[in-house]
């Protein structure tokens, strides 16, 4: 089942979006191997031409637009390979999607993470 | 006859594993999440496990989306920790069974689980960062490791009701297996954490109180739970909380909590330890 409503701010990474997101998390996948790495560095456009990326895909890709990417199928665990690759934390990340630099999304969590789209009860 | 001595949740974020490498352990933010560790450590060295059952979710190193099993069990003599591409360092190789597991299998699919079976698997810091934390300087190679590998990343994911059965079930299998050994189960990730989206960095410090309250005496307070209700209330890879339940459905016996403890964040998390007996 499908995730019915999912939480704002949250994109739930279901068969739809693996179905929309496969080429561009397979790309990612290939991060795992150094030569993937050194290849993708080497030529951005054409390794993501290699492994038949969308135009909107490549384009959120050469961006570094990790919400852009999301929403494209990109699984969060995937695009923590290409963040890798950039030399980028899961931080970092979590400032890029957030909209705070990655000082600020670190204060946030010791201060007790982002609720900023409210709380659900779970009793 | 063999023995399920107890059972272990522990978070594993690769920071971990970093700081591990890098010597962090006494810095200011790491301190007190390491300090939980020690009693762990002390009663694994007095009770001596023979093998650890661990159940971990893949993050994409095994396992990519093109075939993404549900659960899946090792049978291998040996596991191999490889590069996931992003800066941890491998671990040395991890001693596997295959006589008890291929035990579990069967018993398995007797008891209507239908596991995907790996005689070769890489294994992820779902695995390896839980070892590291127990057998510091990796001096693990003297247990025997059995992982179940289950689907945290790709929905449908199995309920948390199905993972905790599927725990029971293995606690079935290892107590009618004919092997006389001392059996501990581990179970990987949570508590709670978002890493997408706009809420990334979601913690829910009060559900996982929550969790830490109810595990042991009350496990289907969590079981209630869809993966739906988890992702809500316990961020997007708040659904690992299926490792610890899983673990938790493996203990048969009289449980004692020995010990517990709660550090929030680790890295973009909500760190959980408990360590419980099997009597």
């Amino acid at each position: 089942m499908t995730i019915p409503h999912s939480p704002p701010g949250t994109q739930v990474f279901d068969g739809p979006m693996a179905t929309q997101g496969y080429a561009l998390n397979k790309l990612c996948y290939s991060f795992n191997e150094a030569a993937g790495r050194e290849a993708f560095l080497a030529d951005e456009s054409g390794y993501c031409d290699r492994f038949g990326l969308s135009a909107e895909q490549k384009a959120a890709l050469l961006g570094r637009d990790v919400l852009a990417l999301q929403a494209l199928g990109g699984s969060i665990y995937y695009l923590a390979k290409f963040a890798g690759v950039l030399g980028l934390g899961v931080q970092d990340v979590g400032g890029l999607q957030t909209g705070m630099s990655t000082d600020e999304f670190k204060a946030m969590l010791v201060d007790g993470g982002n609720r900023r789209f409210g709380e659900y009860d779970y009793e | 006859m063999s023995k399920i001595i107890g059972g272990i949740a522990t978070s594993h974020i690769p920071a971990i594993g970093v700081a591990m490498d890098k010597g962090l352990e006494n810095e200011p933010y790491w301190k007190d999440f390491f300090a939980a560790y020690p009693p762990v450590r002390q009663w694994l060295d007095a009770q001596q496990p023979d093998i650890a059952i661990v159940f971990y979710n893949d993050h994409g190193l095994e396992f990519f989306l093109d075939r993404k099993p549900t659960f899946a069990v090792g049978t291998a003599a040996q596991y191999l920790n490889a590069d996931e591409g992003w800066g941890i360092k491998p671990i040395p190789p991890i001693t596997g069974e295959t006589e008890l597991s291929w035990h579990i299998v069967n018993s398995l699919v007797e008891d209507g689980f239908d596991p995907t079976v790996c005689q070769e698997m890489r294994v992820d810091h779902g695995l390896t960062v839980p070892l590291s934390l127990m057998y510091p300087g990796h001096n693990y190679q003297h247990l025997q490791v059995i992982p179940v590998c289950i689907n945290c990343e790709r929905h449908p994911m199995p309920k948390p009701s199905r993972s905790f059965a599927l725990g029971e079930a293995i606690g079935r299998a290892v107590e009618s297996w004919s092997g006389d050994k001392k059996v501990v189960m581990f179970g990987t990730g949570g508590l709670s954490h978002q890493l997408d989206g706009e809420r990334a960095g979601y913690i829910n410090h009060e559900f996982d109180h929550y969790c830490l309250d109810q595990l042991v005496p009350n496990p289907h307070a969590l079981t209630r739970y869809s993966n739906g209700d988890l992702v809500k209330i316990a961020g997007s890879q708040g659904v690992e909380l299926a490792m610890w339940l899983a673990m938790r459905g493996a203990l048969p016996g009289k449980l004692t909590e020995l010990h517990r403890s709660y550090h929030a964040p680790i890295s973009n998390t909500g760190a959980g330890v408990m360590l419980i007996q099997n009597d």
